[in-house]
């Protein structure tokens, strides 16, 4: 990807615009915040977890097109599948975002997500597309707050 | 002397032989900034993030340059040749930081890493020895967060109290809140001098002359100042005047902390070790004089000799020069943001350095940043280390641009035509 205008494409700009799963989540048993310090990201992620399997989400917060995009496709890609398989997404997301994957070359389950495969040529984004990822991990591990400033 | 030396002293003839703007030539310039010929992502390079971080002039790239070829020791320390030459222009340099900013003697110009560290060795030196369990200190709800952390480590450590001064809707300071704030317990103020994320001026003088009928000291951050504005520490009377190199055209890595010496005399110092002592045993070190009580180690030599040509090429352009063409690009820019429909200008002072600060509809700052970049326009995007003045308008974030006078008319022109072009990405 040469020119990264094209990482603003409509699929990110419409789920910018009308984020799905935005807000609260009645009944959910895990919560987590993630805080990238750097551009001052912000949200908030509820998710019901039964059984293993996820069967709620939602996010709210403040944030930049890349990263509410994210978040939002984040949420309608893990509704209903298992922990172990969402941290598969999580792995493989942080990997093609920070180009350690290549989604045309190499297997992955991420779907429609690679369309933020160009964040990988925009070093000073990388984190804004990683932080619902990173923050669902740290929903997971029932760690309440996470940043960005955290490992990887 | 060598020859660019004589070059650099020719340069006030060429440049500034009198303050008229017809000397100001911009194209001349703009030719001595290597970096401005780039390009980035295929278009030529639009620096607008100069709030953050100057650019250098040649003249300041051979300074350093020959230094490292042919001047480079030790200071302070050695009888041999290099190590005196090295030594004289550190301590050239040291005077030129003085006439800068207009202060009375050498001894009162300190050597320091840039604007944080000067405010931390105020806070260390005197606000640890001077400040105790009650007393209060006064800073504003527009400081960078360099001019806050310290203090409230210094407040949480003695049990002493941190006041605000507030601000208006436009980003200005309000003075009768300020004048109520003092009482018997103000132990010191600590302001800054122009608002690196609205650009505000602030009236110093006034604010300086109120806190000295109470007694109290001040200190000025002038790290968006001293680039942009001429600044006597003497006339404006402050006891502590801290500024950057890296934001004036230097180096990284020095800066330089003014206070009055009678202050400094009665500190205590920031760091031990090498150069700061007169004599040291096991039982008792005896601190040396200012300024080197403060200037623990080896400092960054190389780097003080380049903010002394720095300084030079500054003064040369002419600090009047500087800011009536900063002022005139702001004008242009600011009219022409006002007529974008969505684009809010955040900071709209009276009294206003050449920042334009903005929020476009609900696009985060930091989409337009990297959709400005596309167009090689650099500009910052964030909270500026001021969360604070975020908080105070409601926004995460804002997209910034700075001005320096080697920015051109078409450069503010290409600015405004990303911002266009970032609307309709998002329309
Ligand atoms: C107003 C103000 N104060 C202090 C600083 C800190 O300067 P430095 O990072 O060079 O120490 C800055 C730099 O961003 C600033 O704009």
């Amino acid at each position: 990807m040469n020119d990264p205008r094209a990482l603003y494409q409509e699929v990110i700009l419409d789920h910018n615009k009308k984020p799905r799963n935005f807000g609260v989540l009645e009944n959910a048993n895990r919560h987590a915040e993630g805080h990238n310090p750097v551009c001052g990201d912000h949200i908030t992620l509820h998710v019901k977890i039964d059984d293993e399997y996820i069967t709620g989400i939602s996010f709210e917060g403040q944030s930049c097109a890349i990263c509410k995009a994210s978040a939002s496709m984040m949420t309608g890609q893990i509704k209903g599948k298992t922990v172990a398989e969402a941290e598969t997404l999580i792995q493989e997301f942080r990997d093609m975002a920070t180009g350690k994957l290549n989604v045309n070359a190499q297997p992955h389950h991420l779907g429609r997500l690679t369309v933020f495969a160009g964040v990988s040529e925009l070093p000073s984004r990388i984190k804004c597309a990683i932080l619902p990822w990173h923050t669902l991990h740290a929903a997971f591990k029932k760690m309440n707050s996470t940043s960005t400033e955290k490992d990887f | 002397m060598n020859a660019h030396i004589k070059n650099q002293a020719a340069f006030p003839e060429t440049l500034a032989t009198t303050d008229t703007s017809s000397t100001f030539n911009l194209a001349r310039l703009r030719a001595d900034f290597p970096i401005l010929q780039r390009s980035i992502n295929g278009k030529p390079l639009v620096y607008l993030d100069n709030a953050a971080s100057s650019q250098m002039p040649q003249q300041v790239i051979n300074r350093l340059v020959h230094y490292q070829a042919h001047e480079h020791a030790n200071i302070h320390r050695g009888v041999h040749t290099l190590s005196q030459a090295a030594t004289t222009e550190y301590e050239n340099a040291r005077i030129k930081a003085m006439h800068f900013i207009g202060a009375q003697e050498a001894r009162e110009i300190i050597f320091v890493r840039g604007a944080t560290e000067g405010i931390n060795l105020i806070m260390h030196g005197y606000g640890r020895r001077f400040i105790g369990e009650g007393d209060e200190v006064i800073i504003s709800a527009m400081e960078h967060h360099s001019n806050i952390v310290p203090w409230q480590m210094l407040c949480e450590e003695k049990k002493a109290k941190l006041r605000v001064i507030p601000m208006n809707d436009v980003g200005e300071l309000l003075l009768d809140e300020y004048a109520k704030l003092f009482n018997a317990r103000t132990k010191f103020v600590a302001l800054t001098h122009v608002s690196n994320a609205l650009g505000t001026i602030n009236p110093v003088h006034e604010m300086i002359a109120t806190a000295h009928q109470q007694g109290v000291p001040v200190l000025l951050d002038g790290a968006q100042a001293a680039p942009h504005i001429a600044v006597n520490v003497q006339a404006l009377d402050c006891d502590f005047y801290v500024f950057s190199s890296h934001k004036m055209c230097g180096p990284t890595g020095v800066g330089i902390l003014y206070g009055k010496a009678a202050l400094l005399e009665k500190m205590q110092p920031y760091q031990g070790g090498g150069d700061m002592i007169l004599n040291v045993t096991f039982e008792c070190t005896t601190y040396n004089d200012i300024p080197h009580k403060f200037e623990a180690g080896t400092p960054a030599i190389a780097a003080g000799i380049g903010l002394g040509a720095a300084i030079d090429y500054i003064t040369a352009v002419g600090l009047d020069n500087i800011a009536a063409h900063e002022h005139a690009l702001l004008e242009h820019a600011t009219h022409a943001a006002r007529n974008i429909q969505g684009l809010n200008i955040i900071g709209t002072a009276q009294h206003k350095a050449a920042v334009l600060s903005f929020t476009l509809d609900d696009i985060h700052p930091h989409d337009i940043g990297t959709l400005l970049d596309q167009d090689g326009i650099a500009v910052r995007a964030g909270h500026h280390c001021a969360q604070p003045v975020m908080q105070r308008f409601g926004i995460p974030a804002t997209a910034r641009a700075s001005f320096a006078f080697y920015n051109t008319f078409e450069e503010v022109d290409a600015l405004i035509a990303g911002i266009h072009a970032v609307k309709k990405v998002f329309s």
